[in-house]
């Protein structure tokens, strides 16, 4: 069925076999490091002693995501974690919408501007923005505080969230805000009551992957953080250093749960992520 | 991804009633677009502007140094650095091989989920699993699977009596660079080959129809149909890929910190150390600025190769 699919496009069977051993290769490639970290944070210290390591574990445990949520700091730094990854995500979401808005319906030089600097912004080193940032959250008093850090999340979520809603709004069909428009309703009805509604799964695509990006975060954070407010890739980098042994499970546990949360959003935004990719490219 | 914006702006009205209109539009869109700017002026533009400056000047760490202009004394001490002019080497060997195997690889597997093929659900959402693993994650896990002790690649090794030693591939002067390369490859295929998968469907498949009708051969139809459909999106993603893997930090970070020796010790790290171990911002920033200049020449001259080809 499939092969009558594609018509004449019709494959002789020693490609079909190569093509699957590439295929093969890639799937271990991609998922054998997977699955062995997930091997690792099943396995009891002793077996990780062992000289042959094995994928599947002789004896499942799950001790070591007990011992991980239990480790010094963890469930509070997954705490750290949620309030600046949510923070960010709500700031970047109500400052940009009107801004996507604005890009995408009026035919301004802000569009021009905007782009330009989505563009440019990527060429400059992290290190060139954090030092300056540093500086002025100091003297803001906003060093090694979630607030400060959600700020600087938002700054850092926004060029790439406007660029995706910008794509959504194209989108949409002026046709019906238009049309409410003659009716006699305000641009803010207009607004509120028509291109909201519609909006609304671009809002989300776009609210999750700035979820994402602060979720993984982790050059900024280790900047401008300490001690106790300390965010989940900050709190497990530490642990690296410092692994004996007998740590390396937990510590592939806990790498395990903080990759989850990141994992499921994703799995709920992937086809609207790649597609509002594209969107926001093609719809000029 | 900038092509694009240029018919939106041909298209802009210049009549006279029509240019008050967009008097008016551009207000209102001033008002739309000022929650968005007023935080990305005070915490992007104005400490970016800040950071290029620093560079000029000998800022450190502590509050109340006061800091002076100093010129280029930065760019001359720097260029006199070998374990900077080192770290930039590294840097270059570093973003060009993961951007290089990075786009043949992301290319094979687009061009296998073109396919009809079983399994290519599983092969389509594992590539983009590392998209949303923290870094940090990423590099735990390979630390794990790269260890010679709990790793199990020795081990198989060992097996197939292609070596007969332990190798600390993270910890050997030798190996270490490669490992980190394979890992950073490991992490970049999602962008590129959804990039790229998403050129290949651009395709119009009558053109491939037309030409096996012609009796032309997979590798024909690839170098003559496929690879020049694509050259704009490789460019693209090429050069994306480029400036993130130059800038790149978090998993090399965690991975080794920039050993064994420095031999992993690519430009970010070697900055940041500068400015938060040395507390040296203001050559912490100097290197910044060459950084941007060395991938902005680079990035030039690869465009401009393109181009040059473009038109013969």
């Amino acid at each position: 069925m499939k092969g009558a699919r594609r018509g004449v496009v019709r494959r002789r069977p020693a490609t079909k076999a190569a093509q699957y051993v590439a295929l093969a290769a890639y799937l271990i490639f991609l998922g054998f490091p997977l699955l062995w970290l997930l091997s690792i944070s099943l396995k009891t210290p002793r077996e990780l002693a062992s000289i042959a390591p094995s994928l599947i574990p002789h004896h499942f445990q799950w001790s070591n995501y007990h011992d991980a949520l239990e480790a010094q700091g963890l469930l509070r730094s997954a705490l750290n974690s949620t309030i600046v990854a949510v923070g960010a995500t709500l700031l970047t979401i109500a400052v940009s919408l009107p801004a996507a808005y604005a890009l995408g319906r009026f035919k301004t030089r802000l569009r021009g501007i905007a782009t330009g600097w989505i563009l440019v912004s990527q060429l400059f080193p992290v290190v060139l923005i954090v030092i300056p940032l540093f500086m002025i959250l100091r003297s803001l008093h906003l060093l090694n505080s979630l607030l400060g850090l959600t700020l600087v999340y938002l700054v850092w979520t926004l060029p790439f969230a406007l660029w995706m809603l910008r794509g959504y709004v194209a989108g949409l069909p002026v046709d019906l805000e238009e049309a409410a428009a003659v009716d006699g309703a305000g641009r803010l009805r207009v607004l509120v009551s028509i291109v909201l509604p519609l909006l609304r799964p671009g809002i989300v695509a776009t609210a999750m992957f700035a979820f994402i990006s602060s979720w993984n975060e982790f050059f900024f954070a280790l900047v401008l953080l300490r001690g106790s407010t300390r965010t989940l890739p900050l709190t497990l980098a530490r642990f690296v250093g410092s692994e004996g042994q007998v740590s390396l499970g937990p510590l592939a546990a806990g790498s395990v749960l903080a990759t989850i949360p990141s994992l499921l959003v994703f799995a709920l935004i992937q086809r609207r992520l790649t597609s509002g990719l594209l969107a926001g490219a093609v719809k000029g | 991804m900038t092509t694009v914006e240029a018919p939106s702006t041909a298209a802009q009205p210049t009549t006279a009633p029509r240019r008050r209109r967009r008097g008016r539009g551009d207000r209102d869109a001033w008002l739309l677009v000022l929650p968005a700017l007023l935080p990305v002026l005070a915490l992007s533009v104005v400490p970016l502007a800040r950071g290029v400056y620093l560079g000029f000047t000998d800022s450190r760490a502590g509050l109340g140094i006061p800091t002076h202009f100093v010129g280029f004394d930065n760019f001359t001490r720097l260029l006199h650095n070998s374990l900077f002019l080192e770290s930039f080497r590294i840097g270059l060997v570093w973003a060009v091989s993961v951007t290089v195997i990075q786009f043949v690889l992301g290319l094979g597997l687009a061009l296998l989920l073109n396919e009809d093929l079983h399994l290519r659900w599983l092969a389509r959402t594992l590539a983009l699993v590392p998209w949303a693993m923290p870094p940090v994650i990423v590099a735990i896990m390979w630390r794990l699977l790269l260890s010679p002790t709990v790793g199990p690649i020795d081990e198989t090794l060992n097996k197939l009596q292609l070596s007969q030693t332990h190798i600390n591939w993270l910890g050997d002067f030798n190996t270490a660079l490669p490992a980190v390369i394979v890992v950073g490859v490991w992490v970049g295929m999602p962008q590129t080959t959804i990039t790229l998968l998403a050129g290949l469907q651009g395709i119009p498949a009558e053109l491939h129809e037309a030409a096996m009708v012609d009796g032309a051969t997979t590798w024909h139809r690839f170098v003559h149909i496929t690879l020049p459909h694509l050259r704009p999106v490789i460019f693209a993603i090429t050069s994306l890929d480029f400036i993130w893997n130059f800038n790149s930090f978090g998993l090399v970070y965690v991975l080794t910190a920039g050993g064994p020796g420095g031999k992993t010790m690519l430009p970010m790290l070697f900055a940041y150390n500068e400015a938060f171990r040395y507390g040296q911002f203001g050559r912490a920033a100097a290197m910044g600025d060459v950084m941007v200049v060395l991938v902005v020449l680079f990035l030039g001259l690869y465009l401009r190769a393109g181009l040059r080809r473009d038109a013969t």
